[in-house]
């Protein structure tokens, strides 16, 4: 029998291998329910993607929704006393993807650090985010933003908590103009604004921008970034790469952003940070740390199909016999051909070769 | 071979784009053909360019059909891709307003009702100004809204006034100036990053 033939669709392959090697550096699978009590995303609605979630009452009267995101509920849960605790989950979601009208079942897999978390558990798992990203395919890059470095500067500039949106926006958007309009309106020195707007169209390597940040408030918390980026870049090259357009909301992420592209997806299939934030904000102590692979963008890498629905097409009358038409069908099967059978053909069917009994 | 695919806004503001791009050194002499050609391409300089009706440049750009693209920020405002922002061309400036007749004076006891094909941006202006408002979303002709009663007042693109002027409207307060952006897909700036630096910085020398 023909074994050759590849059954596993590109998404099957890609949660198969994420799986083994997320295994392979400690991380366990956590597992959960679908559910959960609705009040967790009311409390925290704007660390999620969208605003949008599925609700219902149970049998008790609760109100409950299905689940739009797992972070929540893995923060949640966790009581990490001392220690990391590092687990893996490959679970459907369900929320309105941007720019779509209903709601979606949406396949994520992903990973957490949570606990007590250092400079190691950073490398790790941006470690484990350029491997992901390997695994959907070689052609990927991984933007690696630091928040603390972006919001000290910030913070250094003396603006409004609104200039200080629109600032952040801008970067973002690596809308340069928008940043010298912004910088300017808001008579921020100019030393600073062109601090800012080289790092907003920054790309080069760690040892680059250190030179930039030269002699600012946040040199020290660069020069650990650098620390970690030179060492990944030893690693996967140009691959890896400083960006600081990479963007989240500060009230739940701080430090270390980062965001996944890969050759031939239109968006980033791969997003994660640090997030203290959330765990203080959620009365945890710790720190946290982790990403999500957005698993149903993965399907447009997948080729068209097959060209034909089936091998063979078997047409047998009604006077055949029986023991006639299953031996047809079970030689062809035999052959490793795909065969499909009946008195008549489906209209449309596309099939390589027929067989009239 | 892999193109560079450009989305150009139809009209007058995507000549004058492309002339931007022709002068850059990203030239495409098929383009200016009376044909029934969608695309054009230039093999040597591995470019491709096509026009699109201008408010749906952004969607094919966030969705990486078009590489880059140019749209006004008008369209940004109202649609937030998730896009990189480039460059202000400098060209296509108007600003998006609120016009009324000109003996319009705001009832506060009531909401007040707004004509536009920008929602969003009329929405953020006046809860901005803790204004409660009642929507009327229009694709075209907005200046007849308050003509009609339709509408007290419309947010609206404004270049000269004139039309306003000739339909007996008349500006009553600025939102945001608009100007066309060059505008780049996430990903494609990242593998084709090169290239995409290259326009840009053509193009930023052509800006007068």
């Amino acid at each position: 029998m023909n074994t050759e033939r590849n059954m596993q669709s590109t998404t099957e392959r890609v949660i198969y291998s994420l799986r083994d090697l997320y295994e392979r550096y400690g991380y366990a699978q956590y597992k959960m329910n679908k559910f959960e009590e609705y009040d967790l995303y009311v409390r925290n609605k704007s660390f999620l993607l969208s605003d949008h979630i599925i609700t219902f009452t149970d049998t008790d009267g609760k109100l409950m929704a299905l689940k739009p995101d797992v972070t929540l509920s893995i923060v949640k849960s966790s009581n990490a006393k001392d220690g990391v605790k590092k687990v893996y989950y490959n679970e459907n979601v369900y929320r309105v993807p941007k720019g779509a009208f209903s709601f979606k079942e949406i396949m994520q897999t992903g990973l957490e650090c949570i606990g007590d978390i250092d400079s190691y558990s950073v490398v790790e798992v941006l470690t484990l985010a350029a491997k992901s990203l390997e695994t959907v395919s070689n052609d990927f890059v991984l933007d690696v933003s630091d928040l603390g470095i972006i919001s000290s500067l910030i913070d250094s500039m003396d603006v409004s908590k609104e200039g200080r949106e629109r600032i952040i926006e801008a970067i973002g958007e690596k809308s340069v103009h928008s940043i010298d309009a912004i910088c300017r309106e808001l008579l921020v020195d100019r030393d600073k604004a062109q601090m800012l707007i080289e790092l907003a169209s920054f790309s080069g390597d760690a040892e680059e921008m250190l030179k930039i940040l030269k002699g600012s408030d946040c040199y020290c918390e660069a020069e650990g970034f650098a620390e970690i980026m030179t060492l990944l870049s030893s690693v996967f090259g140009n691959k890896v790469r400083i960006d600081f357009s990479v963007i989240d909301d500060m009230r739940y992420y701080n430090g270390i952003v980062f965001k996944g592209f890969v050759k031939g997806i239109p968006t980033s299939v791969l997003s994660g940070g640090r997030y203290d934030g959330l765990m203080s904000r959620m009365g945890k102590s710790g720190g946290a740390i982790g990403f999500a692979v957005y698993l149903d963008l993965i399907d447009s890498l997948e080729d068209d199909g097959e060209e034909y629905d089936a091998d063979v097409f078997v047409l047998y009358k009604k006077d055949n016999s029986l023991e006639s038409i299953a031996k047809a069908v079970e030689v062809c099967i035999t052959e490793g051909k795909r065969v499909q059978s009946g008195r008549s053909i489906p209209e449309g069917l596309r099939y390589k070769e027929l067989i009239e009994l | 071979m892999e193109y560079l695919n450009i989305a150009l806004p139809k009209g007058r503001l995507g000549e004058k784009v492309y002339a931007m791009f022709e002068s850059a050194g990203f030239e495409c002499p098929s383009i200016k053909e009376d044909n029934r050609k969608l695309t054009f391409e230039n093999e040597e300089k591995g470019i491709r360019y096509f026009w699109v009706k201008p408010s749906d440049v952004a969607i094919y750009v966030e969705r990486g059909a078009a590489d880059i693209g140019v749209a006004g920020k008008d369209i940004l405002l109202e649609y937030s891709p998730d896009v990189y922002e480039l460059l202000d061309l400098d060209i296509g400036k108007c600003r998006v307003a609120v016009a009324a007749p000109a003996a319009f004076r705001d009832n506060p006891k009531r909401a007040l009702k707004v004509a536009t094909k920008f929602a969003n941006i009329a929405k953020a202006h006046y809860t901005a100004k803790g204004r409660e408002i009642d929507i009327i979303h229009l694709n075209g002709s907005i200046e007849l809204a308050p003509i009609l009663s339709l509408s007290d007042v419309i947010v609206d693109i404004v270049e000269t006034g004139r039309t306003l002027k000739e339909n007996g409207l008349e500006v009553v307060e600025d939102i945001v100036p608009i100007s066309a952006r060059l505008i780049a897909n996430k990903a494609s700036s990242k593998f084709k990053g090169e290239i995409i630096e290259i326009i840009k910085n053509g193009l930023a020398k052509e800006i007068k």
